[in-house]
């Protein structure tokens, strides 16, 4: 079974083998849009940054693909509740992964139910990231 | 003073960040880990981005604290992005001043609330001055030729 690979110049590599992975940041905060770039940016993974669900649905236009998402729950104009279950309807198989300050088992869980692969506590750290991609490949072959 | 001599007094005073009731945890170890030869004003430019984060909320959270009716909902808001940037980059006391404020917020104290706001606010002048110091004293190190020495710490 393919598993997440580093690739020669220790670049993130998806199953197919094609080099960088490619991620979407969803945070209304620039301090943690900066730091999960950069995190990201560091594991050899492009990665786009917005500010809020909308932009995280807009993302997605004209076919754009992200092997991951990483999506803060509150935000304005659009939740990371709200984009989750849009982005799902809109058949996108990304793994998504909630990154969130939230600790309660209800909030958690809601957030799950809207379609999410994985969910963080933040603050976001390398150890954390480097988990949740191990799960990439594992969830692009789980049927939804 | 000479350059060993300042890179020594650099480490003493990070570690004091960190020390039992420290303004610092982990987390401001993470941002400095990834600060590399590609970005080699990381630190600096995530913290300033907190700087200017805290004093719009500061500003957000006494104009709706001084409502005549307190949206609850709104200054909790406004706690919950604090604590969510405060936990980013490590401030543990501005962390932990902003889940006090949040109970309270939700019990719609308003006393408590600006108490909390005052409580918060000295923390987060306490950070913001001793995390200036510190970039102060990197700079200074630069300036005489030295390097930034890593500080090793285990959480």
């Amino acid at each position: 079974m393919s598993r997440f690979m580093r690739g020669g110049e220790d670049k993130a590599v998806n199953k197919d083998g094609r080099s960088k992975i490619r991620a979407l940041v969803v945070d209304d905060s620039m301090v943690n849009r900066t730091i999960h770039h950069k995190l990201l940016q560091n594991l050899g993974i492009e990665n786009q940054v917005v500010g809020n669900g909308k932009e995280a649905v807009d993302a997605h236009s004209s076919g754009n693909y992200f092997d991951l998402i990483l999506m803060d729950m509150d935000m304005p104009v659009m939740n990371g509740i709200e984009a989750t279950r849009r982005l799902r309807a809109m058949g996108v198989r990304s793994l998504i992964a909630g990154v969130t300050t939230r600790s309660l088992e209800q909030e958690k869980q809601e957030f799950m139910e809207a379609g999410l692969d994985d969910y963080q506590e933040k603050p976001l750290t390398a150890a954390k990231l480097v988990s949740i991609i191990h799960k990439i490949n594992q969830s692009s072959s789980t049927p939804r | 003073m000479d350059v060993g001599q300042m890179q020594r007094r650099l480490l003493d005073y990070t570690k004091s960040l960190f020390m039992e009731k420290g303004v610092l945890d982990g987390q401001f170890l993470q941002l400095q880990q990834l600060q590399d030869e590609s970005n080699p004003d990381f630190v600096v430019e995530v913290v300033s981005l907190f700087f200017e984060d805290s004093e719009r909320l500061l500003n957000d959270l006494t104009r709706a604290l001084d409502q005549p009716n307190v949206d609850f909902k709104t200054v909790d808001s406004h706690v919950h992005q604090w604590k969510g940037s405060s936990s980013s980059i490590g401030a543990s006391r501005v962390k932990n001043g902003c889940i006090a404020f949040r109970n309270f917020c939700e019990e719609q104290n308003i006393e408590a609330c600006l108490r909390c706001l005052q409580q918060v606010k000295q923390e987060y002048y306490l950070v913001k001055n001793k995390l200036e110091t510190l970039f102060r004293m990197e700079q200074q190190i630069v300036a005489a030729g030295g390097s930034i020495p890593v500080l090793e710490l285990s959480f």
